[in-house]
């Protein structure tokens, strides 16, 4: 199995903004370690969780609020050039094909998979508009419909630590599978033996 | 071949963004980049003039903490142990009429009360009541010159910042003079501050004591119309 050209590119370029993403999600979170549900939170009011992190308030999340837009931006529109070039091409109903085709331990990973492009990169754009007033003034059912601003900033934190939870999951299964061949094969494009498929 | 048509294409595209509004004053450097594509992608998307969520009074939260103190500067004090008889906010730049109004003509002007939701660039937020002059009534009263392009402000303290035009005028942004049916407390930013409901917390400006009509903000302090750009963030706070 051999992975497309834009398969390969956009592949690296959202490893790159997911960890713009995640760095700069963990400054602007110091900011305000403290997570509510509903409309409002703050620290007069009760939390839900608070997090065993410091409050880091030397403005860190400057920074990290640019970086994270700049990522998001990226990651948006590498995702919509996936999406659609896999509608295109056809690589999502190939994925398919292999569920039915390939060993058992393909399926549980292609499920993962699917979770992760069409339920958790979804919810986490959607997660983050909802906090935005000005998007929320044109779409105030973004945010009503997670019960608040506060939920939404909560939602997007668990999603986010999903997120995080499969990227290991991704990096110890591509280990089984063989690191070496695997990441040769999402930089270059070469083939490896069938066995050896992750 | 391609590459110049590539590049004329963004010239192009970079020249009707910015007549039309939609570059930041901070759009340099790398980080100017998404800034640019979050403003464009919001004022194109708010070109109806959609108005923040408003609340219930049940909603409004107790206990809002104060971030950051009322100038220790004398000329404040002085007008807060006054009561602010004597404060005055003068309008001026690109205005047919420059204004300088007392606390007590504001209150003659017609008012409006919203509540709203306003949130911290930090995380926390809270729903309060707001009373004020809406600033498109100032500033049509003052008269915008047509070259106008922003509506910057400045407080007591060194804290300042401004708005583009869809925002000045729009029908939410008030000279707030009132939170929750009291006077503004100076904690709050007495005798008067911006609010801003489509955009976070920091642009709402506390402690008014001038407001300038403009057509760039390249002269202004920084240049990049806004104090935030100096502790790292964007002036544009929609998101």
């Amino acid at each position: 199995m051999r992975h497309s050209a834009v398969v390969r590119i956009t592949h690296w370029i959202n490893t790159l903004s997911f960890f713009g993403l995640l760095v700069s999600g963990i400054a602007i979170l110091l900011a305000h370690p403290r997570l509510y549900w509903g409309e409002t939170g703050n620290v007069d009011t009760p939390s839900l969780i608070d997090l065993p992190l410091p409050f880091v308030l030397v403005g860190q999340s400057g920074w990290g609020r640019s970086l994270h837009f700049l990522s998001a931006w990226f990651s948006v529109l590498n995702g919509l050039l996936y999406v659609l070039s896999g509608v295109l091409t056809k690589h999502f109903r190939w994925t398919a094909q292999l569920e039915e085709e390939s060993s058992p331990y393909n399926l549980p990973q292609r499920v993962t998979y699917l979770v992760v492009v069409a339920i958790l990169f979804p919810l986490m754009i959607w997660t983050g508009l909802a906090m935005s007033p000005a998007v929320t003034s044109v779409f105030p059912s973004l945010v009503t419909g997670l019960g608040g601003q506060q939920s939404a900033r909560t939602i997007h934190f668990f999603v986010a630590g999903a997120l995080v939870l499969f990227l290991f999951v991704h990096i110890t299964m591509v280990s089984l599978a063989g690191f070496r061949n695997h990441v040769k094969a999402m930089i270059t494009g070469g083939g490896y033996p069938r066995k050896d498929r992750a | 071949m391609a590459t110049a048509a590539g590049a004329s294409g963004l010239a192009v595209a970079a020249r009707l963004a910015d007549r039309y509004g939609l570059i930041p004053p901070d759009d340099g450097g790398i980080y100017g980049v998404g800034e640019t594509l979050t403003y464009a992608a919001q004022r194109i998307l708010m070109a109806n003039r959609s108005l923040a969520r408003e609340f219930d009074r049940s909603q409004i939260t107790k206990s809002v903490p104060i971030d950051g103190r009322p100038p220790e500067k004398e000329s404040y004090q002085r007008l807060l142990a006054g009561g602010f008889a004597d404060w005055r906010l003068k309008v001026e730049g690109l205005v047919a009429r420059p204004l300088i109004l007392s606390l007590a003509e504001l209150k003659s002007f017609p008012s409006r009360t919203q509540i709203t939701h306003q949130a911290c660039e930090e995380g926390w937020s809270f729903i309060a009541e707001w009373t004020g002059v809406p600033l498109s009534w100032v500033l049509n009263r003052a008269g915008i010159l047509p070259q106008a392009k922003y509506v910057a402000y400045f407080a007591f303290d060194e804290s300042w910042d401004s708005l583009d035009m869809p925002e000045a005028l729009h029908p939410q942004t008030l000279l707030a003079y009132g939170m929750n049916g009291q006077e503004l407390p100076a904690g709050h930013g007495a005798p008067l501050r911006m609010k801003v409901p489509r955009q976070l917390g920091y642009k709402n400006v506390k402690f008014l004591s001038h407001i300038t009509v403009t057509d760039t903000l390249k002269n202004i302090r920084n240049g990049q119309g806004s104090i935030s750009p100096d502790y790292g963030y964007s002036w544009y706070a929609g998101i």
